[in-house]
């Protein structure tokens, strides 16, 4: 199908975005890359009366080191990531991440910003930021608020962003020169959406062990025992990982036909530290 | 409304269209450029794929209004390419058509990954085509035109170039 109809706008600067949609009735949404909202433009799912294109905003489009975070603007696409045009703070982690993001013709429109504010729960980079402890910069005629990524989140496809209110940048902080990753997933094809996402990560010189499974409907989840138990391995899993893995499957109720998929591929990421 | 200048296979059209314009009908309404095909209109199937500042996307999730002062090269706009002749010389040679539909954007799928990648392979050629749909499910000969053209780039850069 097309879009309802709807008017567009591309204001220059950010303060154009945010007079534009205080100025909406909350009838305007923001676009980006436009790879979730498009579709849902077509289907008539969203209905909005006013676009207001972010993506050539340039302030929105660059990166800067602020301390020990990388702030990316909120419209730098995946296909720069992949092709590792911004600074690496990950040690490889949001270049692999961003490879394995839909297509390349998606990849080359679609925005970290624009993923993270759409909040599909199978979307690649929601789980990855939760275990990176990524924030989100969100700004507003008003002023600005920084939130992590987990709290951002509330939902499926729901987050605390509030009318009038844009994310101008995702906040990364630096992994040590130590710090190992892993991740796996599981798609019924190849660039589809996950079934199942696992990233793990340690870096112990910042005490961090954080391992995060995200699944199809629901939000990324926090595998506690599985965390604690990476620290207590020092990053490297050990024999304790599976009973800690089920532990945490069984406390986020995961349906006993999903089980065998989310262990597996949780395993997968554990064991791609490893290497 | 609104008038938007796109560049589209080098020229420039400037013309009014409705803001809730796909980039897609855009190219067929107003060029009348039909080669590029809307099929599943909602960023999946991958035949309405062109070439958007030398890059792949959708036309048909993109608007036209945000394709306003870009560069835009469907599948009618590659006449004297060379990778291109090659690309179709191989899809003929392999049969890597059969209906047609989804051949625009293979096209320039195909044409995205061998001029972006250096060490393209079967299992890289396999995923990169992921988000192109062949409904006669024509893949194999898809692929193994890529390949074709691949191997032939690669033989090319590693010949010295000849005296005569």
């Amino acid at each position: 199908m097309k879009p309802a109809p709807l008017s567009y706008s591309r204001p220059e600067a950010l303060s154009g975005v945010l007079d534009a949609l205080r100025q909406s009735s909350g009838d305007a949404r923001v676009i980006a890359g436009g790879q979730s909202l498009g579709p849902m433009l077509n289907f008539r799912i969203a209905q909005p009366r006013q676009l207001v294109d972010i993506s050539r905003i340039d302030a929105l489009c660059t990166t800067a080191m602020e301390g020990d975070a990388l702030a990316i603007g909120a419209c730098v696409t995946h296909a720069r990531i992949e092709d590792g045009e911004i600074p690496d703070v990950t040690l490889g982690l949001m270049r692999h991440i961003a490879r394995g993001i839909a297509y390349r013709a998606v990849r080359n429109r679609g925005t970290i910003g624009g993923s993270l504010a759409h909040a599909d729960p199978a979307a690649d980079w929601l789980a990855t930021m939760i275990a990176l402890d990524a924030s989100v910069r969100l700004q507003s005629t008003p002023g600005v608020r920084q939130l992590k990524v987990a709290d951002f989140v509330v939902g499926a496809l729901d987050t605390q962003i509030v009318e009038a209110e844009v994310i101008s940048h995702v906040l990364v902080p630096r992994l040590t020169a130590s710090a190992r990753w892993g991740h796996n997933k599981y798609a019924k094809k190849s660039g589809d959406f996950a079934e199942s996402a696992a990233i793990s990560i340690f870096d112990g010189e910042r005490g961090v062990a954080r391992v995060v499974l995200g699944r199809r409907a629901e939000p990324p989840a926090l595998m506690q025992r599985t965390s604690e138990q990476l620290a207590a391995d020092g990053g490297r899993p050990s024999g304790g990982a599976e009973a800690a893995v089920e532990a945490d499957l069984r406390s986020l109720g995961v349906k006993p036909g999903d089980w065998t998929m989310h262990r597996v591929i949780v395993m997968r990421a554990l064991r791609d530290m490893a290497t | 409304m609104r008038t938007v200048n796109i560049r589209v296979n080098g020229k420039l059209v400037s013309r009014p269209v409705e803001d809730r314009l796909s980039l897609a009908d855009f190219v067929r309404d107003h060029c009348l450029l039909t080669g590029t095909h809307v099929g599943c209109e909602h960023g999946v199937c991958g035949a309405c794929t062109l070439l958007m500042d030398g890059k792949p996307v959708r036309s048909c999730i993109t608007l036209a209004a945000a394709a306003d002062e870009c560069d835009v090269r469907t599948v009618e706009g590659y006449r004297d390419d060379p990778l291109m002749q090659a690309i179709h010389a191989a899809f003929n040679l392999r049969h890597a058509l059969q209906c047609g539909f989804c051949t625009p954007g293979m096209l320039a799928t195909a044409y995205d990954m061998l001029s972006r990648i250096p060490d393209l392979d079967r299992d890289r050629i396999r995923i990169e085509l992921g988000g192109n749909l062949c409904r006669c499910t024509g893949y194999l000969s898809i692929i193994q035109a890529i390949e074709d053209v691949h191997a032939q780039r690669v033989a090319k850069a590693a010949t010295p170039p000849s005296k005569g």
